[in-house]
């Protein structure tokens, strides 16, 4: 093999010789799905791809994109950050996420909220009602405590360096990866404050359908749960589909759900009054 | 000699005393094994509060790292506040008030008009303390992450309902917390009046610290 690649041009036929090679945790392009909803076009697809187990994405949706996730295999943990795109100082506030909405849990019609009073991204559908506000992701302490290792160059890497990782693709840095929320792994709250997780291994095929209210950034870490009770690292890939929709009309039921809400999506529409 | 009952229990030299005005920020520095007292002086006020590493203050508070790490969202007697690297940054000490919150925020302009309207828009708020004070020494609003509200009582239901609701702190009562490494201590004293989390009267508080 070393013999064969000993020039430039064995090396560049080499490398050309894997096009085609199909993996589980790829994306493709141009991004084809045959399980697109049934009233959306199939050119208004934008992005499919399978995030490996342990792996990261990073993408620009514009506003009104659908993001729709699946837990495949029925492992996968979504944390994910979210940043306004055009000015990415203003990202997901978790606490005025469940603070404004008087309530912790997510699930369908609720909205992610950022620090400047606006919604960033609606939950349109939820298949798992399994998410969690409170506990993050891991980290390379905790991750070298639990199994060894953390690093990203190691075979169990942590949630935050991931979301390092994927901030940096767009220009962000160590300072810009702010408290996440986690999808299809929950935590629920005893009355003593307690956190119990909510791990599973669920049924394979669970789907989350997010709309972004703004063009944003979203940056998904798909790493075990930081409180996975399991002593093996355990996570299987996520797969992520957007499709391109409308933009959120006056008369949206998630719209006008709450008057909290309410004034999240007017502040949204003042902002692109322009 | 009278006796300052607010000094009671606090061992080694006091560094610093001051009060912090009612809807004030306050930021100081606080080395490593000084503890830093605050006390609640009229009761019932909420201190918001983050914390960085002064070493590398892209190394900061997390909410998320704390409760997790003690598998419950109470900050009690204790509590070890970790940073986003997981890391000891202050340990609660003791603390007169049974548990505090970490998960409710910062009152901000933006958020005041989604709770309560845009009436309450001009109203001063936590997050322009905080970012008044970060800006002194560089850091903005990237540097906004989940703080800790002391004093501040906010259960969550099971059914994932959540509020601020009364308060469970009253005049004189006070948390000591230890600092684990040097630490910079970013303190917004709580200028909301739409909520019962200032019993609707915003109250100076004290800030000692000993070493």
């Amino acid at each position: 093999m070393t013999e064969a690649l000993s020039n430039p041009l064995a090396a560049r036929d080499h490398a050309r010789g894997q096009a085609g090679t199909v993996v589980e945790a790829m994306p493709i392009l141009p991004p084809v799905a045959n399980d697109l909803p049934a009233d959306v076009q199939a050119d208004a697809i934008l992005w499919e791809e399978t995030i490996a187990a342990g792996g990261y994405a990073s993408r620009r949706l514009p506003r009104g994109g659908r993001l729709r996730l699946i837990d495949l295999k029925g492992d996968a943990c979504a944390s994910m950050l979210i940043f306004n795109a055009e000015m990415p100082t203003e990202r997901l506030n978790v606490a005025d996420t469940v603070k404004i909405q008087w309530n912790a849990y997510l699930g369908a019609g609720k909205l992610l909220l950022s620090d400047m009073g606006r919604v960033l991204i609606s939950i349109l559908e939820d298949g798992a009602a399994t998410h969690d506000t409170f506990c993050g992701t891991s980290n390379a302490a905790s991750n070298s405590a639990k199994y060894g290792n953390g690093a990203n160059s190691g075979p169990t890497p942590n949630g935050r360096d991931r979301f390092l990782l994927g901030v940096a693709k767009h220009g962000l840095q160590r300072r810009d990866v702010h408290p996440c929320v986690n999808l299809f792994k929950g935590t629920r709250i005893e009355a003593d404050g307690a956190i119990t997780p909510q791990i599973g291994p669920f049924e394979p095929g669970r789907s989350v359908i997010l709309r972004a209210e703004m063009e944003v950034i979203i940056v998904i870490a798909n790493c075990p749960h930081v409180l996975d009770p399991r002593e093996d690292w355990t996570v299987t890939p996520l797969r992520a589909t957007a499709w391109r929709g409308p933009i959120t009309a006056e008369d949206d039921a998630i719209r006008n759900a709450t008057p909290e809400g309410l004034r999240a999506f007017q502040n949204v529409e003042d902002y692109f009054r322009r | 000699m009278s006796v300052d009952p607010h000094l009671s229990c606090l061992a080694g030299t006091i560094v610093h005393d001051g009060v912090v005005p009612a809807r004030a920020p306050w930021l100081h520095h606080v080395t490593k094994g000084q503890t830093l007292r605050i006390v609640d002086l009229e009761g019932n006020q909420a201190v918001d509060f983050l914390l960085y590493s002064a070493a590398d203050d892209t190394e900061r508070y997390s909410a998320q790292d704390t409760v997790a790490a003690q598998n419950n969202l109470f900050l009690r007697q204790g509590t070890v506040l970790r940073s986003n690297e997981g890391r000891p940054m202050m340990t609660i000490a003791a603390t007169s008030v049974e548990y505090h919150d970490t998960i409710g925020g910062a009152c901000s302009c933006e958020s005041n008009t989604l709770r309560y309207g845009h009436h309450t828009k001009s109203q001063h708020a936590c997050v322009e303390n905080f970012l008044e004070a970060n800006l002194l020494e560089g850091r903005g609003k990237r540097d906004m992450v989940s703080n800790i509200n002391f004093f501040m009582n906010v259960p969550v239901e099971e059914d994932g309902a959540l509020g601020i609701v009364d308060g469970i702190s009253a005049p004189g009562l006070s948390v000591d917390l230890r600092a684990e490494m040097d630490v910079i201590v970013v303190v917004s004293n709580c200028p909301q009046i739409n909520n019962p989390c200032n019993a609707f009267n915003p109250t100076p508080v004290r800030m000692i610290v000993a070493e």
